[in-house]
């Protein structure tokens, strides 16, 4: 049976295409983000960015930046406000163990581009100006940023992070069964540290409400988190901070932990009793989180056709000196495969940099990088096609918890985009495709994310006219959740989608975590669905309070709700529209907030993971190093898809990252100075549209129940894989063997 | 930090006239003030997105004297009399231009940020002609960077305008 959402058995809205409810408003250019909300008298403050990756701060000349007319302040670690004491108030909601950075708190200088002052004026450019004349003097020392001279003091993170599963316990002898296997394949992969790099720069501004309350516009993927960051840093109640963001100019990780720019503008804005916006530049987007720099060896161990015997899969990753950063990076081998003998490792390193970050699908883009070229290696060790070796080491239930899967629709994803790509007419020898001069590869890949849900409250309110209004706290980051919302609650009371409106990022409404992890819509969609319900039972208890009611004696589980009516399922002449009932009820609205969390029995029996299968082509000019991706097939199962439109743009945006990890992404850090060099977006390069050709998406839905909306997630899926089956086409078309990405020309050309 | 300021002294404004959106705008600005933050931080023109600053990523692009060009890396003051089209002008009385509602039919963004810029500089390409193929189109858009990855439905938006022949 396909779960549904509306009362009638079949969804009208849920499951069908819809253009973005929030569309109108950022063609348009109303859709306001966090660095663009007026405040009367706003004074504006520019960040100072430090000059060294390591040492302290011996100097710090204020005096001439304070003498340009305009300038209000400048605040240093000398003379910024008292904040808390304990670091422990500086942990946000998804702080990872350790002691969070604090901006401005002491002379210290814990890494490259660290915030050391920040200028307050009248105007932008005159704070711009002024930041420019702060002088500052230093003790440095040398940093050590390279994770891989840091290996030797490698360690397990004693603290775990919240929701991050570490590697499981060994299973069979990993070992002794690589030692014995006919065929053995040992390698170590890399990719390049990544910047997220969203469009908009990070940006905060506080409104001063007076009496000490503050309005906030935070760049963040839950406002929640902010809100509790600043009460705890500034000793505020959270009835005083307001926290609204309504759109995110991109997130992919890098805005679900409040970043500095928040805490100075807050700091400078209860010191000045004034609003105060700070905005990011572009360069000091690179000061802050990253897609860690992880080492990883795996080492396969099969029979001649294949068969895994031994597997391992070993991870170092770099995190900063203050928080052990951690993420799932190998666990998915084992999750993938069927392997009797497996051991798989995560250990971390500290280098001299900010805490790395969440970035786009966390842990799984690095980890099954190197899985999946590690499996097209396996494939042509021992002569199997690269889909057939997958099937044949198929993993019917995730065993690094003994689970089944709740469902698992990857050999329909193989077997689906397979067939859209036209797989079966791949010459598996390399360097045997070409089209005029150039090489052509097809390469294939796997994906797999978790599919999660979180504890998320919403409210719904249902007034005389008809109109609902649903709504949480947690934010819509381009993935088109205001959209899928208001769907749900369409369905739910039987409204057209033009008469619910879906609000999003504001403290003022129902709690709700960041958005991340792909949880949202299982989590606030559910919550959503949830507090419909209860405004349906509550006005259909008025419909059949009514005189002479056509519902007397009906029972709440034998009506439907259609075109803002109750009726009697399958007796349309008996029914009572939802704006008679409520004037019977003598209401002028209905309200609901009700909550959602995961269902621990489920969980407790089954797994629950989105999988994709990814096909790609490439073309390649040989003489200029240039790949070219040119076709790229993403067979998808994430559960039940709610909205197509916006559910395969999610796809899009993942591939289209991919390529740029692929074969783009790297920020460079130079290791005698500790310092990221490529800081803006001329030399750390994202895919532009000449990048990006022709990319299909295919969904292959699954029916399951690890949540009542049996959605699994789509933020994360589309990334996975991506680069590995890009660099397997390009073995495929060069016969050369790339595992230190993004593969540029230099690696190309001999 | 390289600039010398010399002694501080307030900034000196000079008189310019600009026609932003259909509309004579008569302003004091300040000598160092980039056309992109006059629209934002003086004009509430916030459709107009800062992205980098530097020209590399197009967020900023707007129509003057009806080609495309990146607000952060003009100076107010250089384009006085100048005829200026945000994204806020493209709409007129309330109905979509054309590649507004292409881009939204075509679910050709994500988050938003971008959007304003690659509106503007579609609307400045096709007003080019040089484009044809979507091949071309490709080329001709990259300086407008989607770091939510809506670049094929944005070349299908922008070829449903082309082909309808509905572009101003």
């Amino acid at each position: 049976m396909v779960t549904t959402i509306s009362s009638t058995g079949t969804d009208r809205y849920v499951g069908t295409a819809h253009s973005r409810v929030d569309g109108p408003a950022k063609v348009t250019g109303l859709a306001k983000y966090a660095g663009e909300f007026a405040a009367p008298d706003l004074a504006h403050g520019y960040v100072v960015s430090g000059g060294i990756a390591k040492g302290r701060i011996t100097a710090i000349e204020t005096a001439e930046a304070e003498a340009v007319p305009g300038v209000i302040k400048v605040f240093t670690h000398e003379n910024r406000p008292r904040t808390a004491w304990l670091d422990y108030n500086y942990r946000d909601a998804v702080a990872p163990p350790g002691s969070p950075f604090r901006a401005l708190y002491d002379d210290v200088i814990h890494y490259s581009g660290q915030p050391v002052a920040l200028v307050v004026a009248e105007d932008f450019e005159t704070a711009r100006h002024a930041a420019s004349l702060v002088k500052v003097a230093y003790a440095a020392e040398v940093p050590a940023t390279d994770v891989d001279a840091q290996a030797e003091f490698a360690y397990d993170p004693p603290k775990k992070r919240a929701g991050i599963k570490p590697p499981p316990q060994p299973w069979g002898d990993a070992t002794a069964a690589y030692e014995a296997a006919p065929v053995k394949l040992s390698n170590d992969y890399r990719l390049a540290v990544e910047h997220h790099n969203p469009m908009e720069p990070h940006a905060s501004t506080v409104v001063w409400d007076g009496n000490g309350r503050i309005t906030v516009y935070d760049k963040i993927q839950g406002v929640s988190n902010s809100q509790g960051y600043i009460a705890a840093v500034f000793g505020m109640k959270k009835d005083e901070v307001r926290v609204l963001n309504p759109y995110l100019g991109g997130g992919f990780g890098i805005g679900l932990r409040p970043q500095y720019q928040l805490f100075l503008a807050v700091m400078a804005a209860r010191d000045l009793e004034r609003s105060v916006r700070v905005t990011l530049t572009r360069d000091q987007m690179f000061t802050f989180g990253y897609r860690p720099d992880v080492r990883q060896r795996v080492s396969l161990g099969a029979d001649a056709a294949g068969n895994l015997q031994s597997l391992r899969h070993d991870a170092l990753s770099g995190t900063s000196r203050f928080e052990d950063y951690q993420e799932v990076v190998v666990n998915w081998s084992a999750i993938l495969y069927d392997c009797d003998n497996v051991a798989l490792s995560y250990k971390l390193a500290q280098i001299d940099t900010y805490t790395p970050a969440d970035m786009r699908a966390p842990g799984a883009v690095t980890g099954v990088l190197a899985l999946e070229i590690a499996m097209d290696k396996l494939a042509y060790a021992t002569g199997q096609d690269p889909v057939a070796l997958r099937l044949a080491n198929y993993s019917e239930r995730d065993r690094t918890e003994g689970k089944p899967f709740g469902s698992k629709a990857l050999r329909a994803c193989y077997a689906q985009g397979a067939e859209r790509f036209g797989w079966e007419r791949r010459n598996p020898k390399p360097r045997s495709m070409t089209e005029g001069r150039e090489l052509v590869g097809w390469g294939m890949a796997t994906g797999v994310w978790e599919a999660l849900m979180q504890q998320s409250s919403a409210q719904a309110t249902l007034t005389s006219d008809g109109k609902l209004v649903v709504g949480n706290s947690t934010g819509d980051i381009g993935t088109g959740t205001y959209t899928i919302l208001t769907q749900i609650a369409a369905e739910v009371l039987g409204l057209p989608m033009e008469d619910v409106t879906t609000k999003l990022g504001d403290t003022d409404l129902a709690e709700a975590p960041v958005a991340g992890g792909s949880w949202t819509a299982a989590s606030s969609g559910t919550a959503v669905m949830k507090a419909c319900r209860k405004i349906a039972a509550d006005v259909f208890a008025m419909a059949r309070a009514m005189d002479d009611s056509p519902l007397a004696n009906v029972d709440f589980d034998r009506v439907v709700f259609e075109g803002g009516r109750i009726a009697v399922a399958g007796d349309p002449s008996r029914s009572v529209s939802l704006v008679d009932a409520m004037t019977a009820g003598a209401v002028d609205k209905v309200e609901a907030t009700e909550s959602a969390g995961p269902d621990s029995g489920h969980a407790k029996e089954f797994a629950a993971y989105t999988h994709s299968a990814i096909f790609v082509e490439v073309k390649i000019d040989e003489d200029l190093g240039q790949v070219r991706v040119t076709r790229v097939v993403s067979a998808i199962a994430a559960g039940k898809i709610i909205n197509p439109k916006t559910a395969r743009s999610q796809i899009l945006g993942g591939v289209v990252m991919g390529i740029g990890s692929a074969l783009e992404e790297e920020s460079m850090l130079d290791h005698t100075i500790g310092r990221f060099m490529n800081h803006n977006l001329g030399e750390y390069h994202v895919p532009v549209n000449a990048d990006i050709q022709n990319l299909d998406v295919i969904f292959v839905e699954e029916e399951d129940k690890a949540n009542p909306m049996g959605v699994k997630g789509l933020g994360e899926i589309g990334i996975v894989g991506t680069a590995a089956a890009i660099a397997n086409a390009v073995f495929h078309a060069t016969g050369k063997r790339i595992r230190d990405l993004p593969i540029t020309v230099d690696k190309l050309i001999d | 930090m390289l600039i010398d300021s010399g002694s501080p002294r307030a900034m000196e404004t000079v008189g310019i006239s600009l026609t932003i959106n259909g509309e004579v705008r008569t302003l004091e600005v300040a000598p160092w003030t980039t056309l992109l933050d006059l629209l934002r931080e003086r004009l509430d023109l916030t459709g107009t997105k800062k992205g980098c600053d530097h020209g590399q990523c197009g967020a900023c692009t707007v129509l003057v004297d009806g080609k495309r060009i990146n607000s952060c890396l003009a100076l107010a003051v250089m384009k006085d009399g100048a005829t200026v089209t945000t994204i806020e002008g493209l709409t007129e009385a309330g109905t979509l231009h054309p590649l507004q509602a292409a881009f939204v039919e075509h679910d050709a963004f994500q988050c938003g940020y971008c959007t304003p810029g690659q509106i503007c500089s579609a609307a400045g390409m096709i007003a080019e002609g040089h484009a044809r193929s979507r091949d071309e189109i490709r080329e001709a858009m990259s300086g407008n960077i989607c770091r939510c990855g809506a670049y094929t439905n944005i070349v299908d938006a922008i070829e449903d305008v082309m082909q309808s022949g509905a572009a101003r």
